[in-house]
C-alpha cells in the first residue's frame, strides 16, 4: 500500500480512537472522587503570593 | 568579567554577517546581510561598554539573587507596548493606502510589503512579546520557581527582537517566502526555532523545578502554545534554499499538499499563538485583578483539552472551493464548527471568574478592559465557525468581512487582554503604588473599544456588499459588476475603516504615555473613579 494511504488510514482508525479515548479519559479523571477539592486547591495557587 | 562570552559571541557574528554581505548571490542577501551586519555590530559594541571588569569574586557576590528573574520581564513588557504602538501606526498607514493608492511609495512603501510588515508587527513583536513577558512572569510564581537557565531568558528575549527586525527589514527589502504570516525566508526562520528551542527549555525547565506541587492551567496553555508554534513552524518552513548565500528558497511540499500546510499552519498560528497563549494570560491575569479563584477549575481542564484536540484540524476551511478534496474541507468545517463548546467553555469561565464581583466593571478599568476582551472572545469564535460554514464562506471568502473578523479577534480579544495585563504588570515590576492614572486607562478603554465597534461593523458592511456584487449576474448571465467597480464601491468604508484604527491607535499612544510616566515613578493628581473606593460612612 502506498504511504500516503496506509498513514490515512491509520489516522482515521486507531489515531483517531486513541486520541477520543485519550480525552474521555482526561473527562473522567477530571470527575473522580476527590477531584473538586484538589482543583478548589490549584485554583487557589495564582492569588498565595504577591 | 560578565558578558564576555556574549560579547565574543555577538561579535564573530557581527563578522560572519560581513562575509555573508561579500559572498552574496544575490543583491537582496546583501543588503539583509548588511543590515544583519549593523545590528549586531552595534550590539557588540554596546556590550563591551557593560563589560564588568571586577574581581570574579566581588561581582559574583553582588549578582546572585535568589529571587524572581523580573528584569527581563520589564523590557517585554516595554517591547510590547513599543512593538504595539508600531504595529498599530503601520496598520493604520495600510488602511490609509487602500483608500488613498497615492501612498503607496515605491519600492520599499508599497501595500504588498507594508502589509506583512503590519500583520507580523501586531502578530509576532507585540503579541510575541507579549507572550513571552507574561509567560515568563506567570510560570515563576505559580511554580515558585526562578526562570530556569540563568541568562536563558535574556537571549531568548534579544534573540527575539532580532528576529523580528530580520523579518520587518526582509519585508521592506522585498525578502518574502508568500506564505501568510510565515513570510521569513529560510535564514531568518532557522534563527527563530533556535531561539524558539531556547524558550522551551527555559519554560519547560521551570516547570520542572517548581516548587508548588501541581501545574497550573495557565502554564498548560502557555506550554501547549509554545510546544505546537514549534512544531508548526518547522513543518510549514521545510524548504530548500537555492543556495546558503541567497534569499531564495522552494517549500518541500507542492500544489495542493504546500497549500494545506499552509493553512494547517495559518489557522493554528491563530489558535495556539493567539489562542491558547492568550488563553494562559487570561487564567492568570483575570483571577488576580479581581482577586477570586478561576470559576471552575476542572472546566479549565476540560476546556484545555477540547481545545488544543479540536483547533488542530481546523485549518483546511481556509480552502474551501479549491482544489483540496472534498473530504479535508468538510472535515475542517465540521471541527470548526466543533469549537464553539471550547472556545464558549474558556469564555464563560472567563467571565463567571468575576462572579461576586460584578462591581468591578465599574470601578476598575483594568477589569473593563479584560472583560471586554473576553466578551470580543466570545464574539469571535462565533463568528468564526459561523464562517467556515461552506454556504457562508462562499459568499464571505476573499471579502473584507473576514479582515473584519480578523480584527475584532486580533484588536478586541488579544489586544484589550493584553492592556489589561501591561496594566497589571507595569506597577508590580517597577514597585509602584499604582499607576500614573487609572483614569486613562478609562480613556484607552473606550477609545479602543470604540475603534474596534467602528471597524468591525464597517468590514461587515464593506465585506457581505464586496461579496453580493462579485456574485451578481443580469438576466443574461453576465456579471454586472467589474472588479474596479466594487473596489470603487469600498472607498467610504476603508476611510472609514482607517478612523477606527486610528481611534484604536491613539488609545495605545495614551497606554504609552501612562505606562512611561509609571516606570519614571509619576502619580497624576486626579480624581478616583466613583464608587473605587469605598464611601466613608458618616458617624451616627
Amino acid at each position: 500500500m502506498e504511504t500516503y494511504t496506509a498513514m490515512r488510514h491509520f489516522a482515521d482508525s486507531w489515531a483517531l480512537l486513541a486520541m477520543t479515548l485519550f480525552f474521555l479519559a482526561v473527562v473522567a479523571f477530571v470527575f473522580r472522587p476527590g477531584a473538586r477539592k484538589a482543583a478548589e486547591r490549584a485554583a487557589e495557587i495564582p492569588l498565595k503570593e504577591d | 568579567m560578565k558578558y564576555v562570552t556574549e560579547t565574543i559571541v555577538l561579535a564573530v557574528g557581527a563578522f560572519i554577517a560581513l562575509l555573508g554581505a561579500a559572498f552574496a548571490q544575490d543583491r537582496l542577501f546583501e543588503a539583509h546581510m548588511w543590515v544583519l551586519f549593523f545590528v549586531l555590530l552595534a550590539s557588540t559594541l554596546f556590550m563591551i561598554r557593560r563589560i564588568s571588569f571586577a574581581p570574579v569574586i566581588a561581582s559574583r557576590s553582588s549578582e546572585h539573587d535568589d529571587g524572581y528573574f523580573d528584569e527581563v520581564i520589564r523590557y517585554g513588557v516595554i517591547a510590547t507596548v513599543f512593538w504595539g504602538v508600531v504595529g498599530f501606526l503601520v496598520g493604520v498607514v495600510v488602511a490609509a493606502q487602500l483608500a488613498f493608492p497615492d501612498l503607496n511609495i515605491e519600492p520599499w512603501l508599497n501595500f504588498g510589503r507594508v502589509r506583512p510588515l503590519h500583520t507580523s508587527a501586531v502578530i509576532f513583536a507585540f503579541c510575541g512579546n507579549a507572550l513571552i513577558a507574561t509567560s515568563f512572569y506567570v510560570v515563576q510564581r505559580t511554580s515558585r520557581a526562578r526562570l530556569f537557565g540563568g541568562n536563558l531568558g535574556w537571549f531568548v528575549f534579544w534573540g527575539y527582537q532580532l528576529f523580528i527586525v530580520m523579518a520587518a527589514t526582509g519585508y521592506l527589502l522585498g525578502i518574502t517566502q508568500g506564505r501568510e504570516y510565515a513570510e521569513p525566508e529560510w535564514y531568518v526562520d532557522i534563527w527563530l526555532t533556535v531561539v524558539w528551542v531556547a524558550y522551551l527549555i527555559a519554560f519547560l525547565g521551570t516547570i520542572l523545578t517548581r516548587k508548588e506541587p501541581h501545574i497550573y492551567v495557565a502554564n498548560w496553555f502557555f506550554l501547549a502554545f509554545i510546544v505546537t508554534v514549534a512544531m508548526l513552524h518547522i513543518v510549514n518552513n521545510l524548504a530548500v534554499p537555492v543556495s546558503f548565500l541567497g534569499v531564495k528558497s522552494y517549500s518541500a511540499f507542492s500544489g495542493v499538499q504546500d497549500a494545506l500546510t499552509q493553512w494547517w499552519y495559518g489557522h493554528n498560528a491563530v489558535g495556539f499563538f493567539l489562542t491558547a497563549g492568550f488563553l494562559g494570560m487570561m487564567y492568570y491575569f483575570v483571577p488576580k485583578q479581581v482577586n477570586r479563584p478561576v470559576y471552575s477549575y476542572r472546566l479549565s481542564i476540560i476546556h484545555f483539552w477540547a481545545l488544543i484536540f479540536m483547533y488542530i484540524w481546523a485549518g483546511p476551511h481556509h480552502l474551501h472551493y479549491t482544489a483540496l478534496p472534498d473530504w479535508a474541507q468538510t472535515l475542517g468545517m465540521v471541527f470548526s464548527i466543533m469549537l464553539w463548546m471550547p472556545s464558549w467553555g474558556g469564555m464563560i469561565n472567563g467571565l463567571m471568574t468575576l462572579q461576586g464581583a460584578w462591581d468591578k466593571i465599574r470601578t476598575d478599568p483594568i477589569v473593563r478592559m479584560m472583560v471586554m476582551a473576553i466578551a470580543f472572545y466570545g464574539m469571535a469564535t462565533f463568528e468564526g465557525p459561523m464562517m467556515s460554514i461552506k454556504s457562508v464562506n462562499s459568499l464571505s471568502h476573499y471579502t473584507d468581512w473576514t479582515i473584519g473578523h480578523v480584527h475584532s479577534g486580533a484588536l478586541g480579544w488579544n489586544g484589550l487582554i493584553t492592556f489589561g495585563a501591561v496594566y497589571f504588570l507595569v506597577p508590580k515590576l517597577w514597585n509602584r503604588e499604582r499607576l500614573y492614572s487609572i483614569r486613562m486607562v478609562n480613556w484607552h478603554f473606550w477609545l479602543a473599544t470604540l475603534g474596534i465597534v467602528i471597524y468591525a461593523a464597517v468590514m461587515w458592511v464593506a465585506g457581505i456588499q464586496q461579496g453580493l456584487m462579485w456574485r451578481e449576474y443580469d438576466e443574461q448571465g453576465f456579471l454586472v459588476y467589474s472588479f474596479a467597480e466594487t473596489i470603487a464601491a469600498m472607498f467610504p468604508y476603508y476611510v472609514l475603516r482607517a478612523v477606527g484604527g486610528g481611534l484604536f491607535l491613539l488609545g495605545a499612544l495614551i497606554m504609552a504615555y501612562n505606562v512611561t510616566m509609571t516606570i519614571l515613578g509619576y502619580q497624576r493628581d486626579e480624581a478616583p473613579i466613583p464608587g473605587a473606593t469605598p464611601a466613608l460612612q458618616p458617624a451616627e
